[in-house]
């Protein structure tokens, strides 16, 4: 019983996880159909910029920790901006150089990485409550996945908020379903790539540095690893759609975790069976539009 | 005509992915009223209006008011005061009425009144997502958003489209309100409709315009509305029954 707890609240934490990174590529794939390759270099500057903010402050306090993932935010919304105002933005309704033009930044950005911090993974420490445990009904739970938990449910929530109640989140909202009828209303559609790009950047931030934390080690292929699997958890939840990223990232994680456990360490290979089901009984997703 | 055109349309062509659509429009849109764009399914007629927004790709010359337009980026054109009611209305499914209405406002006072004397219906749907509305419902949200701002000319593309014979009188009656505040460039194969309501009329036929002149002109000329519209008195193979009908063969 206490196993089952485990792996289904690892799961959810993992899924939270997941979701930091699949809401923008979601969000960015549905307005702008452009897959973001670099997303995951997004990611990764903001875990290294981070961890160096962090070690200035003090590794083990609250503070220097929130700050930490202030700072993750504000470097993945602006390295976001700068990618689709420098790089997307003249290659506007060319979109197979726009994704050609993110794989070549992810790869660079690797390098770059590496060359700044090195090729090998550097250890980092937090607040020490984050590798301690919580007993739930007899299973000790890891209390990073608390956090990991939580970030998503408060970046999901603004989300939500934002795209309800604001016009901006209204303009996103159309021209996911339908761009040139927003511009047909008089509305430079434009504006809100770069936004969704930046809050993408700034939730894809924060991911990096909780997923740093989570795996209590930073590297220049923090962001690619991650990647992989928030591309998978954006095809099935559908792309586009920010309640199937939230969905689908914790089904995908669960699911993950149940078959690491139960099923001799097969996660990997079950997620990946999972899309190829998704992709052939429902194309556009549990929760997208037709494609 | 002596006044100015609000819209001078010169040697317009239009192509989708490299493909020619329209081949080379030239027309004049009068500052008042109704003018009506007929011609056969194919010819060009939503082409025509979609490269004046800049929603295809085009080349020609578009002035609205003598300023050219043709080289704006679509938003542009429609700040400048050209509002647009596309085919197949175009409404945004997810989001409700109200916001669908929200997004078209562009000026610090839209006519919110105006809109809500002519659809009274939409007040009363504003929370309905628009995608659960009826066509007749959408068709007048796709209306109502042009007519929320004070533009200098309205392109309409088939208002009349697949609706049921209540609601194109409903359609059409709004349409003719709104040209009493602004003139309308309007692609219709109702036409029935385009008696009622336009002055003026275009005929596009092979990517061109072979005709203009009064509405009223055209339809009554039983040569020149069997010729270029395919509509006649008489049946013809593959042709609806006429007269009272809708032009050309089934869509392309």
């Amino acid at each position: 019983m206490s196993t089952l707890i485990l792996t289904l609240i690892t799961g959810v934490g993992l899924g939270a996880l997941y979701f930091l990174v699949a809401s923008g590529l979601s969000l960015i794939y549905g307005l702008m159909h452009v897959l973001n390759f670099a997303h995951g270099a997004f990611l990764t500057l903001s875990a290294f910029i981070g961890w160096q903010v962090a070690q200035a402050l003090g590794t083990a306090s609250w503070g220097s920790f929130l700050v930490s993932i202030l700072v993750g935010a504000v470097v993945g919304a602006i390295f976001a901006t700068l990618t689709e105002l420098v790089l997307i933005r003249p290659l506007y309704e060319r979109h197979i150089e726009q994704v050609l033009v993110t794989v070549g930044l992810s790869f660079a950005s690797v390098a770059l990485f590496e060359g700044i911090w090195g090729t090998d993974a550097i250890n980092i420490a937090g607040p020490p409550w984050l590798i301690g445990t919580t007993n739930v009904l007899g299973a000790s739970i890891p209390n990073k996945y608390w956090v990991l938990i939580a970030a998503a449910a408060i970046v999901l929530i603004a989300l939500v908020v934002f795209l309800q109640k604001t016009r901006y989140g209204m303009i996103i909202r159309a021209g996911v379903e339908n761009r040139a009828m927003v511009t047909a209303l008089g509305i430079d559609v434009r504006r809100s790539f770069t936004l969704v790009f930046a809050i993408g950047g700034a939730a894809a931030g924060i991911g990096g540095v909780l997923a740093m934390h989570a795996q209590t080690f930073v590297s220049a292929h923090l962001g690619s690893t991650l990647l992989i699997f928030a591309f998978i958890v954006t095809v099935v939840g559908g792309l586009g759609s920010l309640t199937g990223a939230a969905v689908a990232s914790v089904l995908v994680a669960v699911l993950q975790q149940v078959a690491n456990t139960y099923l001799g360490g097969t996660g990997d290979f079950i997620v990946v069976i999972l899309l190829a089901v998704v992709l052939l009984v429902r194309p556009s997703g549990l929760m997208g539009r037709r494609a | 005509m002596s006044t100015e055109p609000i819209l001078d349309v010169e040697d317009l062509s239009s192509s989708i992915a490299g493909q020619q659509v329209v081949e080379s429009v030239t027309f004049r849109v009068p500052a008042t009223g109704i003018t009506a764009v007929l011609g056969r399914n194919g010819v060009g007629k939503t082409s025509t209006l979609r490269a004046i927004m800049g929603l295809n790709h085009r080349r020609g010359q578009v002035r609205l008011a003598g300023e050219r337009i043709d080289q704006m980026p679509t938003h542009r054109i429609v700040q400048r005061g050209v509002g647009y009611v596309p085919e197949d209305r175009e409404v945004f499914a997810g989001l409700t009425v109200a916001e669908n209405l929200a997004l078209a406002e562009r000026q610090a006072q839209p006519r919110r009144e105006f809109v809500a004397e002519l659809f009274p219906d939409l007040v009363r749907r504003k929370d309905q997502r628009a995608g659960t509305l009826s066509g007749g419902q959408q068709q007048m949200v796709s209306v109502a958003r042009a007519l929320l701002n004070d533009n200098r000319i309205l392109l309409v593309d088939e208002p009349t489209k697949g609706l049921a014979p209540k609601i194109v009188t409903e359609v059409a009656d709004a349409l003719r309100e709104a040209s009493k505040l602004v003139p309308i460039l309007l692609v219709e194969q109702n036409l029935d409709v385009v008696r009622q309501l336009a002055t003026d009329a275009i005929v596009i036929a092979g990517g061109r315009v072979v005709h203009t002149g009064s509405a009223v002109g055209i339809l009554d000329d039983e040569d020149l509305t069997r010729r270029l519209l395919g509509v006649s008195a008489e049946t013809h193979p593959g042709e609806t029954h006429a007269g009272q009908s809708h032009t050309g063969e089934a869509r392309s």
